[in-house]
């Protein structure tokens, strides 16, 4: 089982990522009880998959709207984002929506291009789980979530916070 | 100036060892260039043509004199002897070796220093009037806001891949000194009709490849709302921004594509949820990083003091110079001085480890120790008495920055060109040189009058060719060297494009054809106009038929 950070820890993931092709043969779908399905699927397999007997979460493209996964947040475990390259920022925003805008606070996990020297900015905005490209050293990944000192606890909603002498501001005011 | 407190330090300090081990990976192998150049580049640090460069940032153009002692000493020990002050408050180093950067960076933050997001696709250094502070026109010193924009903008989590970068200017005088209708976002200070401070919003300028007048979303932005508002920009060029052509990938393509009001609109649905009581910035952070900002003790000087008067009335070249590189002060009796970085035979912008050093001690002497860099890549020393100009004009004299030139032809911006920089498609330093070697008779320089000349080795216009009265802009023509000449630009309120005059020419021949440029603007003019007044009045065609002749009759 492919190793996730999870809360700042090494943990198995439990949760299988089911491709566009895969849903396209859904009844030959593997039985792992843990599905992420693409949203552009959920709708449509999310009963079939259910039935079965699997819990499910939802993957997020970068130019997939927070809005759309809205009304599913309360059904769901957990929400994947997915980056296509680490240089593109987009999932960033997406994370940060579903935290302060949709008060989403089971997991969200970062999947794709996820490098160690992200995971810090990452993590700010709202991600607690990371999925690391098959390249990187994992264990090494750990000490990335302590590169900067100003941290808040691994527990607090992140939120874009001025630094230095500025105060931080209020989360809940995000509303 | 700012001071940083604790966690500003902590930050640059954390910085620093997190490249240095980015950078000791990446030496050893464990970190393959491509994951390693955006690292690296939003630590200012570029592989240039010959060498690597190191950007570092000059947040607001403010120095104080132990920064500036210390850029010295990275110039001499870690560089060859000089840096470049760029045309955004940086400086840059263009010889330094690739892995004594992070050690470079430690020294930087030992004076509140750091090159962070000095490049990459990110929120860069925000920039100011250098005149900050001390400008007689000033509605809002600029600085305090330009201070809570850098923190909230340094490591801002959400906006470290954006799709291009991305540049903040900020202006606090009537006149627009910090070209802000040419920045991604440019915030123009003004007052509501009740009287409250704010800043007048403008997004999608900018030069290079597209070049556009800003347009502006926001009449007027209380300051309080100041970075709810700039949240709410970011984060819809973050998500909406193109990054599927990385030319057509600044925020000026979004906001064309989605027309101004619609990306007005965008930004304005975004704010909605953001704006209000829980999440503005609190007037007592105002207070707090104004105090900062405090102008230094001035003593009872006066303008009719005899050290002053004396002189200027007995010495022709300290009389030019006060005309050229003193502006008015808001003190009485004080002056704002320019000390030129535009020397005939030296690149603009440049300044060697003992000018810097210098101007370090000149700072501390006459002016509250405190130096300004300009985007017009000069230094300024931004409150001197005027009974001590002679004595300073002396010392800067005998270092070479005493250059009476300011806002002059000879006062040019300059990229650094084909020379340095791997982009570039065309030297742009031999050009200059050219032009000031021609030009260098200051009795025609002062009849000529107010003329900006800007000249950029490539479509990326670092050079800001586009703004210039006079643009100069570099091409390449199968591997040939080529300059297009426009003319016609201008910054500040009545900021314009310039227009091509027609087809390029060969460097040999840019002197001849600002020669002639010029010559057309002495004949023509009025008693007391100015070149681009005349340009206006005349319109481009004397001006082609000059240079083009027959050609340009032909063409038509």
């Amino acid at each position: 089982m492919k190793p996730l950070i999870k809360d700042g820890r090494i943990v198995a993931d439990e949760w299988s990522l089911l491709s566009h092709e895969a849903l396209d043969d859904i009844d030959l779908t593997p039985a792992g009880p843990r599905q992420i399905v693409p949203l552009a699927h959920y709708r449509t397999h999310a009963e079939v998959l259910r039935t079965q007997g699997h819990r499910i979460a939802i993957l997020l493209g970068p130019d997939d709207e927070p809005d759309a996964v809205a009304p599913y947040l309360a059904d769901i475990a957990l929400v994947a984002i997915h980056f296509p390259s680490f240089t593109d920022g987009r999932g960033y925003s997406t994370a940060r929506l579903l935290r302060v805008r949709f008060n989403f606070s089971a997991e969200i996990r970062a999947v794709g291009d996820i490098l160690r020297d992200q995971l810090y900015f990452l993590h700010r905005c709202g991600f607690d789980a990371f999925s690391l490209r098959a390249d990187q050293d994992v264990n090494a990944a750990l000490s990335a979530f302590d590169d900067y000192a100003w941290a808040p606890d691994f527990g607090a909603l992140p939120r874009t916070a001025p630094k230095g002498s500025l105060p931080l501001r209020d989360p809940a005011a995000d509303k | 100036m700012y001071r940083y407190n604790e966690t500003d330090q902590r930050l640059v300090d954390d910085r620093v060892r997190q490249f240095r081990d980015q950078m000791q990976r990446h030496l050893d192998g464990k970190l393959s260039e491509d994951d390693f150049r955006p690292l690296r580049l939003q630590n200012g640090l570029y592989l240039q043509r010959h060498a690597p460069m190191l950007r570092v940032a000059i947040p607001y153009g403010t120095l104080s004199s132990m920064q500036l002692r210390m850029l010295a000493h990275i110039a001499r020990t870690w560089d060859r002897g000089y840096g470049h002050f760029t045309t955004r408050s940086n400086i840059q180093f263009n010889w330094v070796r690739f892995a004594d950067v992070p050690d470079i960076l430690a020294l930087l933050a030992t004076v509140q220093m750091h090159a962070i997001q000095t490049s990459g696709n990110c929120i860069r250094n925000i920039t100011t009037d250098q005149f900050a502070g001390v400008a007689r026109d000033e509605i809002l010193d600029p600085r305090p806001y330009c201070e809570i924009v850098r923190q909230w903008s340094a490591l801002a989590p959400e906006f470290q891949f954006l799709p291009r970068k991305f540049k903040i200017a900020i202006a606090g005088g009537e006149e627009d000194r910090a070209a802000v209708r040419f920045h991604d976002i440019g915030a123009k200070a003004c007052r509501s009709d009740q009287g409250e401070p704010g800043f007048e919003i403008f997004v999608g300028g900018g030069l290079g490849r597209t070049p556009m007048v800003g347009h502006c979303i926001k009449p007027f932005l209380p300051r309080a709302e100041l970075l709810n508002y700039f949240e709410a920009i970011l984060r819809v060029y973050n998500r909406y921004g193109r990054r599927d052509n990385k030319y057509k990938a600044r925020i000026k393509i979004l906001v064309k594509d989605l027309s101004v009001e619609g990306f007005a609109r965008e930004v304005d649905a975004e704010w909605r949820h953001t704006r209000g009581a829980g999440s503005l910035i609190p007037e007592s952070t105002f207070a707090t990083m104004e105090a900062f900002f405090a102008p230094p003790a001035y003593a009872d000087a006066r303008a009719t003091d005899l050290a002053f008067v004396a002189p200027r009335a007995e010495n022709r070249p300290f009389a030019r110079w006060v005309e050229r590189n003193v502006a008015p002060h808001r003190h009485p009796g004080y002056g704002i001085v320019t000390l030129s970085l535009k020397k005939t035979g030296v690149p603009p912008g440049d300044a060697t480890a003992d000018q810097m050093d210098r101007v370090a001690e000149l700072a501390e002497r006459f002016s509250a120790g405190e130096i300004r860099v300009s985007h017009e890549q000069n230094l300024i020393l931004p409150n001197v008495p005027l009974r001590d100009l002679y004595a300073l004009w002396e010392i800067a004299r005998r270092s070479g920055l005493a250059t009476p030139n300011i806002g002059l032809l000879t006062d040019v911006v300059c990229c650094p060109g084909g020379d340095f920089c791997a982009l570039a498609n065309a030297k742009s330093l031999p050009v200059a040189a050219a032009i000031q070697a021609r030009f260098d008779d200051l009795d025609y320089l002062f009849d000529l009058g107010p003329l900006e000349l800007n000249i950029s080795g490539c479509v990326n216009a670092c050079g800001h060719h586009h703004i210039g009265h006079i643009g100069i802009l570099g091409v390449d023509k199968n591997n040939e060297e080529w300059y297009q000449v426009t003319l016609g630009g201008s910054e500040g309120k009545h900021s314009r494009l310039g227009r091509v005059i027609g087809p390029s020419f060969a460097a040999s021949d840019i002197p001849d054809v600002i020669e002639r440029i010029l010559q057309v603007y002495l004949r023509e003019r009025l008693a007391e106009e100015c070149f681009i007044d005349t340009l206006d009045r005349i319109g481009l065609t004397p001006f082609k038929l000059a240079v083009y002749g027959e050609r340009h009759e032909a063409a038509h």
